[in-house]
């Protein structure tokens, strides 16, 4: 489905990276590879550093660190937040909304929009989306899309696959009106005929968890998990990222009338970085335009890795310059969904550690 | 491939694949071994099992993303 919005822009964006750092080095013998494939692999995957959450820590603690840190800077002010929109796979609770959670806890004003969308590594533009529309109410001047996701809990250990890439992080998007006549536009699909190339089996309400569904069991490729675990067909998600996603951006592309060497950048999630050149070949793509090193330095951290690819590549560019910026965001779902848009001369476009 | 897999005679096997003699992992290995030595970026989409399960289905892969026969 092609999206259109009038007069909508994003101000600023924050990235809050846990400050524990795991590195791939240490932990390969947890592996089921030889020394000299992971030392291969960790080139052609981008196996590197990943940071991921201290036990205890939550979602909502990411969020608030980095709220509070706009507050306390003076980048953003509690009564101007008009809506708050929190894109997670991973929760505080079931019940309630996690971002009624982080409304509480921050003292926000009650006559707010809180939602929680469960959508993970397309859930940027997916946000953004739901920003765009909030914002065509009259009462409604300023929203915070938050992104924010710790699956590094939810996978084993043991799991060669996903363990050595997967991060945490969360994000806060700050998105309002704005009078220039600038248009964006957006592109959002889904298959749910692909919902088990990505899915925790147990823990929900159809097979809640049990001690059963803890036991780790180890499949033909050598990957031990359980079924509290993340299960990603590697190869499933691999050809269904390379087979829709150049088209989705061709059809974005030609919505705008633009072609690929007007957008001046692509910031595309980050899954692993064979994914990403392989990506950025087939569409003909410079990595110089296309940056694929957000999992060697920080692990995949699902939806929030496209601002994480964003604060960290062009942070200090975009407080000053103004750039054509192509979003695509693609996973769990299935769900594949872009964005291209004008971004620049932003409040503040950092990252922080918590 | 015996680089990837050295604990494999693959001049004796009729299905790579079938026979579990490389995984994923030692596709994206090949994968980037092929792209290298020859110059090229194979498809993504062509990046399935079933291209690399006999020493043929590569060649055939390898002549259709530009490798002369």
């Amino acid at each position: 489905m092609n999206l259109k919005f009038q007069n909508k822009k994003i101000t600023g964006i924050l990235t809050v990276l846990p400050e524990n750092e795991v590195n791939f080095d240490d932990e390969i013998d947890n592996y089921d590879f030889s020394r000299a494939q992971s030392m291969k692999l960790k080139l052609i995957m981008g196996y590197g550093k990943r940071r991921v959450v201290k036990e205890g820590t939550t979602i909502s603690d990411l969020c608030i660190y980095g709220l509070n840190y706009l507050f306390d800077n003076g980048l953003l002010k509690k009564e101007d937040i008009d809506a708050i929109i929190l894109v997670t796979q991973s929760p505080d609770h079931f019940v309630p909304a996690t971002s009624h959670i982080i409304q509480g806890k921050l003292d926000l004003k009650k006559d707010i929009i809180c939602l929680d969308i469960n959508q993970a590594c397309s859930g940027y533009p997916v946000g953004l989306n739901q920003a765009f529309m909030q914002l065509e109410q009259e009462e409604v001047n300023k929203v915070v899309v938050l992104n924010a996701d710790m699956m590094s809990c939810k996978v084993s250990a043991k799991d060669r696959g996903s363990r050595p890439l997967t991060g945490d992080a969360a994000s806060i998007t700050i998105v309002e009106n704005d009078t220039s006549g600038s248009t964006i536009y957006g592109t959002v699909n889904a298959d749910g005929k692909g919902a088990e190339a990505l899915i925790i089996p147990a823990g929900g309400f159809k097979m809640p968890s049990t001690p059963k569904t803890a036991e780790l069991v180890t499949d033909k490729n050598g990957n031990s998990r359980a079924l509290d675990h993340l299960v990603m067909k590697g190869d499933d998600v691999f050809n269904f990222v390379q087979r829709e996603v150049p088209p989705m951006v061709e059809r974005l592309l030609d919505k705008a009338g633009k072609t690929k060497d007007d957008v001046d950048y692509f910031m595309f999630h980050q899954p692993n970085k064979f994914m990403l050149k392989k990506l950025a070949d087939k569409m003909g793509i410079s990595y110089d335009k296309m940056p694929n090193n957000i999992v060697e330095n920080f692990g995949n951290s699902s939806g929030v890795s496209i601002p994480t690819n964003i604060t960290h590549n062009l942070g200090e560019k975009l407080l000053k310059e103004d750039f054509l910026i192509c979003l695509a965001g693609f996973g769990a779902g299935l769900s594949w969904s872009s964005l291209l848009l004008n971004l620049g001369s932003l409040d503040f476009c950092e990252t922080i550690d918590y | 491939m015996t680089e990837i897999r050295p604990e494999f005679d693959f001049s004796e096997s009729s299905n790579f694949i079938e026979e579990g003699m490389l995984d994923s992992f030692d596709i994206v290995s090949l994968v980037a071994s092929l792209d290298e030595e020859f110059g090229i970026s194979i498809d993504g989409t062509e990046i399935l099992p079933e291209n690399f399960s006999s020493v043929d289905g590569i060649i055939q892969l390898l002549i259709k993303n530009g490798v002369a026969e």
